[in-house]
């Protein structure tokens, strides 16, 4: 066993004073959360910075000096950073304004802006690409076609294989993140400081920039981080729109890296700003939202009244709506179109019309079948596993129930700086070669899923818990119920939504994986994602639309069926 | 008459047809036992699932589990396969016949001798009996003719480093596609990287796959490719797409795509069965008739609106030369056209 673990365990016999009994009951739980740590975080990060400072000869920083020096390297880096820029900026303002508009304004059918919302979060982002490479492509495009008809120009309106494209179809599926972020928040914010200030005198304008606003600036700060990071870290988007013109970003060049003859020392070493990237912002954004100093966000005191839109309310809802389109409606019909036609860019009259793209998807191509079974199975373990974990995790540190539980925190919470691609270098690095080869077997995905998925479903987990007072359970056991009767009993029925939630989060996250799996799959182990991917590269477009549909529809009836067992918005928080 | 030829013919051949019936037999026990051979393959997947079909319904219980991915990635998995010491793989098919020059070379092929290529001709058979090819593609120039009518198509590969071009070409990716590897091979030997930093200037769209420029002309996203596949082409345009073929003037790319057995397969003798059946005639007329390929069959017949082969300047490239300049052709592609 390497060196962090045995410094926890000898830290932990000093430490557990109290008695020996103690001991014995936190031990298993110290020596799981070390391994989990060693084998899921330690061993694959420390894989690739060894291999990112050796070359044949030994020890070296010709890898880092390649990297560095190559313009095409240095260009990728470049186009990731502006990328991820705009996809923060754009997503913020999208997300924010969505956020508030549903939780503060008196805009219509917020429930189902909601629910629109959450189609975004689901569909995955390389599925919204390749949808919109049908809609905007510069010459094909049905957008751009739509666009020539009506105004007689030559010109194409929109070209999605540009940085602009990029940017822009990146966003669409990044402001869900930012969206939940900012109504939570303004869920919180009561109304009673911005009616102070307008008793004092201030307009609208001003108590919103003087008051609104720096109450919010810590979740825009947080919002911002979150889409940048998510941007920085997608794989499939960028391949799908930014290779057919050569642009190149840090994912879709690690991804180059692994072609033949595979140079995975550079991969390591390209992976290596990527990781302290994501580290530096995810460290920032803590520190901005650690901030608590307003005690008017944080509790669900006060009152908090819905601004008026007035005349604006019906073009702000036609903005809503247009925004979602553009997420939603839109790529989800041109899938559908594809997917039911024999040319897709043809009207889709009966001669076009087919239904041979779900004939070949389901029952002539095994790939499919084959690939539908290892994503549902991978879905279902991981799902289940990993909220099982976190809601231990969660609950210990939740109930403080022996010394030093809070550090736990840290095991949960930490794979959330090594985006998944970086995650998927280090697990290909350090589980390829005996004694630990697990490449080539499904553990392999399931290893980088729980490991990918693990902070998402603990900071869900941690939320239900804190959400239930522990006099509850005191109150239990003060009436003869032991610890884990007051948790059967007490605890878990009153957990039992929340953990759902993660359970779905989980599940949702593992089946449209996609920057992972890319490059720790075999033939043997392939996922949906990745046969989506491969049918991308050969052009396959009706037969992609179906599997897209089939990821959707499942997604969809996971979250539904949920919803209605659990009996609340699972992704629409407190409502 | 026709009785007496009937029984002349059983007369004559059945003894022959009883001892590879006998060796068949057991072979094809052997294999059932298996049930079912892995197929790394880079033939297109409508293709090549037809094909799997077509061996499935002649021997019940042996399966064909198709991996299809462009060639470069089927050895990249095969490599990454046999660095960790998986053996998964059972049958290695790709457009890239350098791709078989290093697997032989590294050991990682089993000899075998299917009865059927004692026919096709040296060009399609390694000496050492390792691979045969199992294909010939062609790369041509397909356009769409609701864009651009016959007279205005390019008729040549030079004419379309011709700036009138600019924004409307299309190609596939050599990185990616065997098929076009060797394309771009042939064209090298033929015109040099010039070529390539001249046609570059006309901002070509990237694909991967060398059956994408047809998707992607027939849709109109970009009226002319640069190369593609020309049996998928053809099934483009068979189905009713707009798309038509130019053979170039100078000389048409021909890209042998051999299949071979690895040496690990973990189902050699339903690997064997597949191979054999590849190379009889009944399987490579169906490759010629159903998916618009050329084979080495020599009594294989062809579409009649398909040119044959020796009416047409061919510019075959040889696998060694493939495998010497691969790692070459994929950085000065990537250096000139971006990604």
């Amino acid at each position: 066993m390497s060196l962090p673990g045995a410094g926890v365990l000898g830290k932990l016999r000093v430490a557990g004073r109290p008695g020996l009994r103690r001991i014995d009951a936190t031990l298993p739980v110290w020596v799981g959360a070390a391994l989990f740590l060693v084998f899921l975080m330690l061993l694959p990060l420390g894989s690739i910075f060894v291999t990112s400072l050796r070359d044949e000869h030994g020890i070296t920083l010709r890898n880092y000096l390649d990297v560095f020096t190559e313009e095409a390297f240095f260009k990728a880096i470049w186009n990731t950073v502006v990328v991820s820029f705009w996809v923060g900026v754009i997503a913020l303002g999208i997300g924010a304004l969505l956020g508030w508009l549903v939780t503060r304004t008196d805009l219509p059918w917020k429930r189902a802006i909601r629910a629109l919302v959450m189609a975004s979060f689901v569909t995955p982002p390389f599925l919204g690409a390749f949808a919109w490479t049908l809609l905007a492509g510069p010459n094909a495009g049905l957008l751009n076609k739509l666009y020539r008809s009506l105004t007689g120009s030559e010109e194409h309106l929109l070209n999605i294989f540009t940085i602009e494209g990029l940017i822009f179809v990146m966003a669409l599926y990044s402001f869900p993140y930012v969206f939940s972020m900012i109504a939570n928040v303004c869920e919180l914010i009561s109304s009673d400081l911005e009616d102070a200030a307008n008793i004092l005198g201030a307009g609208k304008m001003r108590v919103a920039l003087s008051i609104t606003l720096p109450l919010a600036a810590p979740a825009l700060v947080g919002g911002f981080i979150i889409a940048f990071l998510h941007s920085l870290s997608l794989f499939g988007a960028p391949a799908i729109l930014g290779l057919p013109s050569g642009i190149h970003t840090i994912t879709t060049q690690i991804w180059a890296l692994f072609q033949y003859p595979p140079r995975l020392d550079l991969a390591a070493a390209f992976s290596v700003p990527l990781l302290l990237t994501t580290m530096c912002l995810i460290a920032l954004q803590k520190k901005i939202l650690g901030r608590r100093g307003y005690s008017t966000v944080g509790g669900k005191g006060g009152q908090r009244r819905l601004v008026q839109l007035g005349v604006l309310r019906f073009p702000v809802l036609l903005l809503v709506v247009g925004i979602l389109s553009l997420s939603v409606f839109l790529p989800y019909w041109i899938l559908l179109k594809a997917a039911l036609s024999k040319a897709w860019a043809v009207p889709l009259t009966w001669d076009n019309f087919t239904l041979g793209n779900f004939g070949f998807a389901f029952f002539s191509y095994g790939d499919t079948q084959r690939a539908i079974l290892n994503t549902f199975k991978l879905g279902i373990l991981t799902a289940t596993v990993g909220t099982l974990i976190a809601a231990l995790i969660a609950y210990i540190t939740n109930r403080q129930i022996f010394r030093g539980a809070r550090f736990l925190n840290f095991f949960a919470l930490a794979p959330l700086v090594v985006p998944g691609i970086v995650l998927a270098v280090g697990l290909f690095i350090a589980y390829t070669r005996p004694p630990l080869a697990l490449y080539g077997t499904i553990w392999i995905l399931f290893v980088a899923y729980l490991t990918k998925e693990m902070p998402i479903g603990f900071s869900q987990a941690e939320t239900t818990f804190k959400s239930i007072h522990p006099e509850l359970e005191e109150a239990s056991r003060i009436v003869g119920a032991n610890r884990l009767r007051a948790l059967r009993d007490v605890t878990a029925p009153l957990a039992r939504s929340g953990l759902i939630a993660a359970w779905c989060f989980i599940f949702v996250g593992v089946i449209r994986e996609l920057s992972a799996s890319i490059l720790l799959f075999t033939p043997k182990s392939k996922v949906v994602s990745v046969v989506i991917f491969d049918l991308k590269e050969e052009g396959q477009i009706g037969v992609i639309a179906v599997l897209g549909i089939l990821l959707l529809v499942v997604s969809f009836l996971v979250i539904f069926t949920v919803q209605r067992l659990v009996g609340r918005d699972v992704l629409a928080s407190r409502e | 008459m026709r009785k007496i030829f009937v029984s002349l013919s059983v007369a004559l051949f059945v003894p022959l047809v009883n001892l590879a019936s006998a060796q068949d037999a057991s072979l094809i026990e052997a294999a059932k036992r298996e049930g079912k051979v892995a197929w790394y393959t880079s033939l297109a997947l409508p293709s090549s699932t037809a094909l799997a079909k077509l061996f499935q319904d002649k021997y019940k219980g042996v399966e064909v589990e198709v991996h299809r991915t462009g060639s470069q990635r089927v050895l990249q998995r095969v490599m990454q396969e046999v660095q960790a010491g998986i053996k998964n793989a059972d049958i290695i098919h790709t457009s890239d016949a350098g791709h078989f020059v290093l697997l032989k070379d590294k050991g990682l092929l089993m000899k075998y001798v299917p009865r059927g290529t004692a026919v096709i001709p040296d060009g399609f058979k390694d000496k050492d009996g390792f691979y045969y090819g199992m294909r010939a593609t062609l790369t041509i120039i397909p356009y769409n003719p609701k864009i651009i009518s016959e007279s205005e198509a390019p008729r040549s590969w030079r004419e379309l480093v011709d700036p009138k071009w600019k924004g409307k070409l299309v190609t596939a990716h050599p990185g990616y596609s065997g098929i076009i590897m060797t394309h771009v091979a042939a064209l090298l030997n033929q015109f040099g990287w010039d070529y390539f930093k001249e046609l570059s200037r006309n901002r070509l769209h990237l694909v991967q796959s060398a059956n994408d420029p047809a998707g992607v002309v027939a849709s109109g996203e970009r009226p002319v490719g640069v190369n593609c596949a020309e049996y998928f082409c053809y099934k483009t345009m068979k189905q009713g797409n707009p798309l038509k073929i130019v053979y170039p003037k100078e000389g048409v790319p021909l890209v042998v795509s051999p299949t071979a057995i690895a040496k690990d397969a973990p189902h050699p003798s339903a690997a064997k069965l597949f191979t054999e059946f590849i190379f009889t005639k009944e399987a490579q007329q169906m490759l010629a008739d159903r998916e618009g390929l050329y084979t080495g069959h020599p009594e294989v017949t062809y579409p009649k609106d398909k040119p044959r082969l020796k009416e047409l300047k061919l510019l075959p490239v040889d696998p060694q030369e493939l495998e010497d300049k691969n790692a070459e052709i994929k950085k000065r592609f990537v250096e000139i056209f971006g990604a």
